[in-house]
């Protein structure tokens, strides 16, 4: 599928975050913004919501603590159960630390899976990029255009708060 | 807008644009491989050979290929081992701790000392699998059942704890590592010139754009790695020490070893990423964004460690006098005046006199006295790894099975080897990944001091740079620590 974009280049992150603002005042539905960098605000300006990737982090944390007394207790409580060193079966002071590590590791792990899952991140042969500068020294905001679109009236807008130049791509996969 | 402080050196030096960053970053990925490169590299792969002679000698012929004894069981292998992985902290130290602490100065560095963690782990590794003597059942050490009915691993063993924080604390460096790497892949992608280079980044970089969206979540997943990072890297020192501190062995059994060896880790790990980054910067041309000032803070933190590590030497000397325990007041007077007193006093003169030197300004902002030091503390951690081991094993409760320890040819040769393993992988990664997190460091390239040439961006109305300004300008935040 065809999409048309409309692209606004800055130069500076601060203007750029003024124009996000002010364009999207203006009612235009932004695409996407793509920076080299994070910007802080950004996710204010365009209205991002808040990740929720730390509640996802921290139930996964919970899971791998379950699961690490889990694997400790039944172990050596239940399934083979063995006096060691004179302690109780279940010695919960000596499983702190492989409990501890595997919520650690539930945890990043979890996150870290999930982050990439919903950003579609995978390895692929060929990414399509709509400007090869916004991952060097240009920050890109990409407007998408349909048949009813005034570019002119899009140009001017972006012009007028600092764009540098005005770009329209056309990109089959996106 | 640039961010002026008038108080602190500015992060990045030589007036760089972002572009800049991006071109000097990606030269030495983009550029041929230069003499000095291939040179080191030779000489890392003849050790990376003497490593693998060695650790066939020792598969083949058994463990007997090292200088152990009845009484020393234990000696360079856990060393060794503790060594490594203590230098392996200071990568998660910088990457995590100081991201918590918002130290803005840890974005030049982050990227090297992390990818200096993995490949100080991975060396960690090699000695406790090999000290198993027969490492294809290394498997065994995972809560597996055995084929023989449900005998499951010792959870009340140290060493266990071990295998859990090793191999959590390798697998989360490594992802925390590599997701910071994405977005640099994304853009050498984007420069790539040869097709094999397109491909070969596209799938490192994983179709990265740089989209707001994305940049929000990563600064999510960034900042929670390092929240748990941060407990994670100090339980994992603190359950190597407990490998000693569990058991009756005099001079291990103390509670001081937690925080003592967390100490030690940061003032190895530490010194270890002064070495390499000062050879980084030269051979890479980087001085402007590895700068004076980053190598000062580094040995502040150096100098930090090495004082609490003194402090800790001298409470040991002090609480085996006051236990009253005959066994541990001989262990310590042994370390010192017994048949090892020369790695004892090695080991202090290294760790708790020559980080002194850092009080002086000159020797903190001096990069030969830099590099020396760094070196020094490095041969002194190893040290005091080896007294802490090899002293307190060689003469415990029964004088009949005292020994003394001699390491074989192999022990040095695996040791040796390692440091080859070491200095390959991170000649490789030198060389094919950007060695600067580009992405971090152009976020803080607008804090400046105020006299000097300072990036100030484009001006929207004119196209072209504007130069310096001197002075604080009036819209300009002051002090960057206030900002953010």
């Amino acid at each position: 599928m065809t999409k048309r974009f409309a692209l606004g280049i800055f130069e500076d992150e601060d203007v750029l975050l003024h124009a996000v603002e002010n364009v999207r005042e203006a009612g235009v539905k932004i695409y996407e913004v793509f920076t080299p960098f994070p910007i802080h605000g950004m996710d204010d300006a365009l209205g991002i919501e808040r990740s929720r990737l730390p509640i996802a982090a921290f139930f996964y944390g919970v899971i791998g603590l379950s699961f690490a007394l889990w694997l400790q207790i039944y172990t050596l409580g239940f399934d083979w159960p063995m006096i060691i060193g004179g302690k109780p079966h279940i010695a919960l002071p000596a499983f702190i630390p492989v409990s501890f590590e595997l919520t650690v590791f539930f945890c990043c792990h979890g996150m870290v899976i999930t982050f990439y899952t919903i950003s579609k991140l995978y390895p692929r042969w060929k990414t399509p990029v709509l400007d090869v500068r916004s991952t060097d020294d240009k920050f890109v905001v990409a407007i998408e255009l349909n048949d009813k679109t005034d570019l002119n009236h899009l140009t001017q807008l972006l012009r007028a708060n600092g764009a540098s130049e005005v770009n329209e791509k056309e990109m089959t996969k996106f | 807008m640039q961010h002026v402080s008038p108080v602190r050196e500015p992060l990045v030096t030589g007036g760089k644009t972002y572009h800049d960053v991006t071109q000097d970053v990606c030269r030495q990925v983009e550029a041929a491989p230069n003499i000095r490169w291939m040179a080191a590299l030779a000489v890392a792969l003849f050790f990376l050979g003497v490593f693998f002679y060695s650790v066939y000698r020792t598969l083949w012929y058994g463990i007997g290929e090292w200088g152990l004894n009845k009484t020393v069981g234990w000696a360079w292998d856990i060393t060794n081992f503790v060594w490594w992985v203590g230098i392996g902290h200071a990568g998660t130290l910088i990457s995590a701790v100081l991201l918590l602490f918002r130290q803005k100065w840890r974005t030049s560095i982050n990227r090297a000392a992390e990818a200096m963690t993995i490949f100080a782990v991975i060396c960690a590794a090699m000695f406790p699998v090999l000290h198993m003597g027969r490492p294809w059942l290394a498997y065994w050490v995972f809560p597996l059942q055995n084929t023989f009915g449900s005998l499951w691993v010792n959870f009340n063993s140290p060493l266990l704890w071990d295998v859990f924080a090793i191999s959590t604390y390798f697998t989360v460096s490594l992802v925390f590592w590599y997701t910071g790497l994405v977005p640099d892949f994304a853009t050498i992608r984007d420069r790539a010139k040869g097709p094999i280079a397109k491909v070969a980044y596209s799938l490192l970089s994983m179709g990265w754009k740089g989209s707001a969206k994305h940049w929000s979540r990563y600064e999510t997943v960034s900042l929670i790695l390092a929240g748990v990072s941060t407990p994670l890297v100090l339980s994992v020192h603190t359950i190597v020490s407990m490998d000693f501190a569990t058991s009756v062995v005099p001079g291990w059994h103390t509670t001081i070893f937690p925080p003592y060896f967390v100490a030690g880790a940061i003032f190895s790990g530490f010194a270890m990423v002064l070495t390499l980054m000062l050879i980084t910067r030269v051979v890479f041309k980087l001085e402007d964004y590895i700068t004076l000032e980053h190598i000062a803070l580094m040995n502040k933190i150096m100098m930090v460690t090495g004082s609490i590590v003194g402090v800790a030497y001298i409470t040991e000397f002090f609480i085996a006098w006051y236990s009253g325990v005959e066994f541990e007041q001989y262990a310590f007077i042994n370390r010192a005046t017994g048949p090892y007193w020369w790695a004892y006093w090695s080991m202090m003169t290294c760790n708790v006199i020559s980080p002194q030197l850092v009080w002086f300004r000159r020797i903190r902002y001096s990069i030969p006295a830099t590099f020396v030091l760094s070196i020094i503390v490095n041969i002194g951690m190893w040290f005091e790894r080896f007294v802490i081991i090899v002293t307190s094993l060689h003469r415990d409760y029964l004088p009949s099975s005292w020994a003394m320890f001699s390491p074989s040819i192999i022990d040095i040769g695996i040791y040796v080897g390692t440091l080859g393993l070491f200095f390959t992988l991170f000649l490789l990664f030198a060389k094919f990944f950007p060695v600067i997190n580009m992405a971090e460091v152009k976020s803080v390239l607008k804090y400046t001091v105020d006299n000097g040439p300072t990036y100030t961006g484009h001006d929207p109305n004119h196209a072209t740079p504007q130069t310096a300004t001197h002075g604080v300008p009036a819209s300009a935040p002051v002090n960057y620590d206030k900002h953010d």
